[in-house]
């Protein structure tokens, strides 16, 4: 074979490698757009009002999910099983989102960590690797710290809503977090900066546990206020 | 009686989670399945890892015994028994296959792509070496079925090679006869791995004009040539390290036409006896033009 035949060969599957990725970013555009519908959603839940709603929200969130669900397995549809990681990349981001979103409503309604399995479940993939489209654990890890971010800011803002003992109760579960993934051994990938991020939602957490507990856990709105004000 | 008690409480406490780290953290309890779940993520991420290691270290072996490789077929020019050099590559290239397989093994029952940065660097290193010796034996362009069919392993040797993992994955092995053991190259390695070839080519080309041979430059240069309107072809379809080796290879093209044309042009007015003496001076010359 000449070498001009033997280029178009390559040319020809790199251009098919290409269509596949086109037709995978359209539907992770679909996906990242259902993902923000959700957090627009439950970010509601930091506003004064949005406390008592919790349990409604969650709801409208899971019905969600089930959009989530169709269009990953549109995604399943678009390129071969095997070669998950192939592609990977390109809807790492929005699964992270998407595990993220589920952790944070499984919580909102139980207060317990979701389960790698549990969040398999709500968005309709697999766990493991050899059954098809599934959740890499280190997805599964990221989403799960995004978590703790998020309800460091919950922590605060349920102390401005009146909510004193939310909070503590938030500590406790990030703490659980926070020793269980000090069991891992992280390697220098973008899964361990985030791990270092951790420390800090602890701390803030922390923060306002002692400031509740010192003024003997919010008798009185004066306190919680101030100590909004110094974040 | 107080302070005596409150020790022992302590000690107490530190007994218990003895076999975990964070003992200083009583209010967790260590059997929470949060934690569990947690101890398996560990195991799973540290596997993973291990095993990433390990495909890394094999690439790593694999790109040295490439290198070597090359060193060696360069000196196709200076050695008069080619034959003979080209057995010796030969038995290296087993080698570095048998290396080859041994990440092959590494990759049974994983996803390829999942593990493909850690030893992508040695495939396109042998990919360079592979077509370098074609090229030398045959003045052609190696194919990548062609490649790819080298690395089809017959689950035979591989046991004998494997006593290592044999008891570990027998029942893999098992599983294994029946289709043989293969790591295919994908087109962008092969992509890369070619262009890295036309560096070599070019130094072939270089070092072949000090030797005073006229054939190889015009035959390289025709080459680079062709291989240059394959890479111009396939433009920026490919990934983004493509197009960037695509400027690399531009100044190789250009370093090996100007030594051809420095041929013509001086094989045409010096006389056949003194030919090889200007020929031989023309390396420096060209180096120096490098520099500027």
């Amino acid at each position: 074979m000449s070498v001009s035949e033997l280029f178009s060969v390559v040319q020809a599957s790199l251009a098919a490698d290409q269509d596949v990725r086109e037709e995978i970013r359209k539907v992770v555009q679909t996906l990242e757009q259902t993902a923000r519908e959700i957090l627009t959603l439950l970010q509601t839940v930091h506003q004064m009002s949005g406390f008592k709603e919790i349990p409604n929200k969650c709801q409208k969130a899971r019905e969600h999910f089930d959009t989530v669900k169709t269009h990953l397995a549109e995604l399943k549809t678009k390129f071969p099983a095997d070669q998950y990681y192939r592609f990977n990349e390109h809807w790492r981001f929005v699964l992270q989102r998407l595990i993220f979103l589920a952790a944070f409503v499984v919580y909102l309604e139980s207060e317990t960590l979701v389960t790698r399995e549990g969040v398999a479940g709500i968005l309709g993939v697999e766990v493991h690797r050899d059954k098809g489209f599934h959740l890499d654990i280190e997805d599964y890890l990221s989403g799960l710290l995004i978590l703790a971010n998020e309800l460091s800011r919950l922590a605060l803002n349920s102390v401005t809503a009146g909510d004193y003992s939310r909070p503590l109760r938030i500590s406790s579960f990030i703490n659980e977090l926070d020793s269980g993934f000090r069991l891992l051994n992280l390697k220098n990938d973008s899964l361990r900066k985030r791990y270092d991020g951790l420390k800090y939602d602890v701390k803030k957490i922390e923060e306002v546990v002692y400031d509740l507990s010192i003024r003997g856990l919010g008798k009185g709105d004066e306190p919680s206020e101030g100590k909004v004000a110094e974040k | 009686m107080s302070k005596e008690g409150r020790f022992r409480k302590r000690k107490h406490d530190n007994v218990q989670p003895r076999n975990r780290k964070e003992e200083g953290q009583s209010k967790v309890n260590p059997l929470s399945p949060v934690l569990l779940s947690f101890e398996s993520f560990q195991k799973e991420l540290d596997a993973k890892h291990d095993k990433y290691e390990r495909l890394v270290k094999l690439s790593r072996d694999v790109t040295i015994e490439s290198k070597r490789t090359i060193f060696l077929l360069h000196r196709v020019i200076s050695v008069s028994d080619v034959g003979e050099l080209l057995s010796e590559s030969e038995t290296k290239f087993g080698d570095i296959r048998s290396k080859i397989q041994q990440i092959a093994q590494e990759l049974i029952g994983e996803d390829t792509c999942q593990f493909h940065r850690a030893f992508s660097p040695g495939l396109q290193e042998y990919v360079e070496a592979v077509s370098f010796q074609h090229f030398i034996k045959t003045r052609t362009l190696i194919s990548l079925d062609e490649i790819n069919k080298q690395l089809i392993f017959t689950p035979k040797t591989e046991e004998a090679e494997h006593s290592e993992d044999s008891t570990l994955s027998c029942s893999q092995d098992q599983k294994q006869e029946q289709q043989p053991l293969s790591l295919q190259v994908t087109p962008t390695d092969y992509l890369l791995g070619i262009a890295d070839l036309t560096g070599e080519l070019m130094r072939l080309c270089i070092t072949s004009v000090g030797n005073g041979d006229i054939e190889t430059p015009f035959e390289v240069s025709q080459f680079l040539r062709a291989i240059y309107d394959g890479f111009t072809y396939i433009g920026n379809t490919g990934p983004y390290e493509v197009s960037k080796k695509h400027y690399t290879l531009k100044q190789s093209l250009g370093k090996v036409e100007d030594a051809c044309y420095m041929l013509t042009v001086r094989g045409s007015e010096v006389p056949k006896h003194v030919l090889a003496d200007v020929l031989s001076s023309k390396p420096s010359m060209i180096e120096h033009e490098e520099g500027v």
